[in-house]
């Protein structure tokens, strides 16, 4: 970030940062019921796709958590994939050996997800620019050439299958269409929303986002722009291991692809086309992505990156802001 | 005693290829501040027309080859009027990375379009095949003309930057863009040309190379991480450092197929993690840094 648009940022930031204006306030109040009652439609009008769009939702809470990386704390990351994928085969592989209930599964795939981003982020968090693109694209290549490698426990490069959660709440099996598995992780991404929301308003989060804006004037106001950075990674890594948890429990299968860089980079791609730093702006880009991979790629994958590699063009030159920008029309200038 | 001399002439080959092809990444980054996914791609279109010039016209390697730089050239050069002019500058970090990812994607497609999702080659002269005799031991003649054309790479940019009048004005642009406009020096032509050089680098890195980086449509996106890799370990904008870091991480990366194959990719990072970490700006601090 140069000087200049520094400047830029911190004269919009006000009008984000600060108290929340009364239109702010009343979307705010619907964004979740919103969430919940497009979820809950799309349950109804779609039976017959619930696992792609139980996979749409997982990979939400996915992107969330790099929107958290990225969009509020400023680091540029292609790496995102080690914390999901580290969460998943945490969740699994707890799943196969050790408990069924799949509350704890989730719990147990948050902290692995947690603890790998807070060890790799206090290594890599001191660089900057290319250098840490390079060290979290490295990081993740390396724990999945560890996946790959630790065959007994992950199944190596058949993947991780055998994933047989238990009753959810001890209620609500896991059947066969699908129906229990999207409501689980449409249940979780709300509440994953939520607590994101309330994360990037706290103190802690804004913190962060001054950070993004002039970690020198956090450093000088008496911050510390690393460890702010550092604990929003591990943050960030929470809720990139619950998704993968979610994945590995509602898919029953966890792959290596799952800690590849190109799950990193999808997540970046889809993170923009909805709009860095709003959090309904991760989940409009995933559906986006999601939807129309699933239409596009089933006929031939090269007429899909024909048309991603169009769109984010297009995304770049035209629509800096991404989707959520068309809604949101305040926009903060940062993006030239 | 054999594998060792084998792994350092491939190694060293297989560096000099990273060189050729990731210095105009670095030329590129170190002036107009951009990192160009897309780098990659241009590489491997050089090499597809190329492998098209020779096998489907009949063309003679040399011609292949220029005629692949030059219309590569040519044919990125509105790209740079077009898009990446929008783009200079440190502070659109996120929009290079997208844009140019996008570009990639695209090329990608095409290429399949045009060539389909086969290996493609390109044959070598007859001058090229078979082995070099070096006092004992003999070396394949691929390898040593690659390693001959990655010398004279250097060679010719330390030229180009320490001694021309273009290097004066580029190394001027690089410190301070807005003083060297102020200055009178033409930096929209300057980045054009650099840009034009960059490229130029990487379609004669993506033909040289089309035995060590084998061609198909997965290549723009499937090396791009390598020649992210030598930009980040050698520094942006450092030629030096960009031939260091090439040839340690080439040498690396061979002797680790060599050695211990089931591992090649973990040695591999786990070398570019501790450089990174020795040298978080790279190898030399590059001129933008």
């Amino acid at each position: 970030m140069s000087a200049a648009t520094n400047h830029a940022a911190t004269a919009s930031a006000p009008a984000h940062g600060g108290r929340a204006s009364r239109p702010q306030r009343l979307r705010d109040g619907a964004a979740a019921p919103l969430l919940a009652a497009l979820g809950l439609a799309a349950f109804w009008l779609f039976p017959d796709d619930l696992g792609l769009m139980t996979r749409i939702l997982t990979a939400a809470l996915y992107v969330l958590s790099l929107d958290l990386v990225l969009g509020y704390a400023g680091i540029a990351t292609l790496g995102q994939a080690a914390m999901f994928g580290t969460g998943a085969y945490a969740a699994g592989i707890a799943a196969v050996h050790l408990v069924a209930d799949p509350l704890v599964l989730l719990a147990v795939g948050g902290v692995a997800g947690g603890l790998i981003a807070l060890a790799t982020g206090t290594l890599i968090l001191r660089g900057r620019g290319l250098t840490l693109l390079m060290l979290t694209i490295a990081v993740a290549q390396i724990v999945q050439e560890v996946a790959n490698k630790a065959r007994d426990l992950t199944g190596g490069s058949d993947g991780l299958s055998g994933i047989d959660p238990g009753p959810l709440l001890g209620l609500f099996r896991f059947d066969m269409y699908g129906r229990t598995s999207y409501l689980f992780a449409l249940a979780v991404l709300l509440a994953g929303f939520l607590v994101a929301r309330r994360i990037v308003r706290s103190p802690f989060g804004l913190a962060c986002r001054g950070v993004r804006e002039d970690p020198v004037r956090v450093a000088a106001l008496g911050g510390s722009p690393k460890r702010l950075l550092v604990a929003m990674y591990a943050v960030a890594g929470v809720f990139a291991g619950v998704a993968g948890a979610l994945s590995a429990v509602t898919s029953g299968i966890v792959g290596l692809d799952s800690l590849g860089f190109s799950w990193s980079a999808e997540a970046l791609v889809m993170l923009v086309l909805g709009g860095t730093g709003r959090l309904w702006g991760a989940i409009l880009g995933t559906v986006a992505f999601m939807t129309v991979h699933h239409l596009l790629a089933a006929t031939d994958p090269f007429h899909w990156m024909l048309f991603i590699g169009l769109f984010l063009m297009g995304t770049v030159l035209f629509l800096p802001g991404g989707l959520a920008s068309l809604a949101d029309r305040f926009t903060r200038g940062d993006r030239p | 005693m054999e594998t060792l001399f084998g792994i350092a002439v491939d190694g060293v080959a297989y560096g000099m290829i990273l060189f050729i092809i990731s210095v105009g990444l670095s030329v590129t980054l170190g002036l107009m501040r951009v990192v160009n996914l897309a780098h990659g791609a241009f590489a491997m279109v050089a090499g597809y027309v190329a492998s098209f010039a020779a096998q489907g016209l009949g063309l003679p390697y040399a011609a292949a080859l220029a005629g692949a730089v030059l219309l590569t050239v040519v044919a990125t050069l509105p790209l740079e009027r077009l898009l990446y002019r929008r783009i200079y500058g440190q502070a659109n970090e996120l929009a290079q990375v997208l844009l140019t990812i996008g570009l990639t994607f695209v090329i990608v497609a095409g290429i399949n379009y045009l060539f389909g999702p086969t290996l493609k080659r390109i044959p070598l002269p007859e001058p090229l095949q078979g082995t070099l005799a070096l006092g004992p031991k003999a070396i394949p003649t691929h390898r040593a003309f690659v390693i001959a054309v990655g010398v004279a790479t250097i060679l010719a940019l330390w030229w180009l930057l320490e001694r021309t009048d273009f290097g004066i004005r580029l190394r001027a642009a690089v410190d301070d863009p807005d003083m060297a406009a102020a200055l009178g020096i033409r930096t929209e032509r300057l980045y054009a040309a650099t840009f034009a050089l960059g490229t130029g680098l990487a379609a004669l890195g993506g033909v040289l190379g089309a035995e060590l980086l084998p061609l198909e449509p997965y290549y723009a996106i499937r090396y791009i991480v390598l020649f992210l890799a030598v930009v980040a370990v050698g520094g942006a904008g450092s030629i030096a450092g960009s031939a260091a870091a090439a040839l340690a991480l080439g040498v690396v990366d061979t002797a680790g197929k060599y050695l211990i194959p089931n591992f090649g990719e973990f040695f591999f990072y786990a070398t570019l993690i501790l450089i990174l970490f020795r040298w978080p700006h790279g190898f030399f601090r590059g001129r933008a840094a």
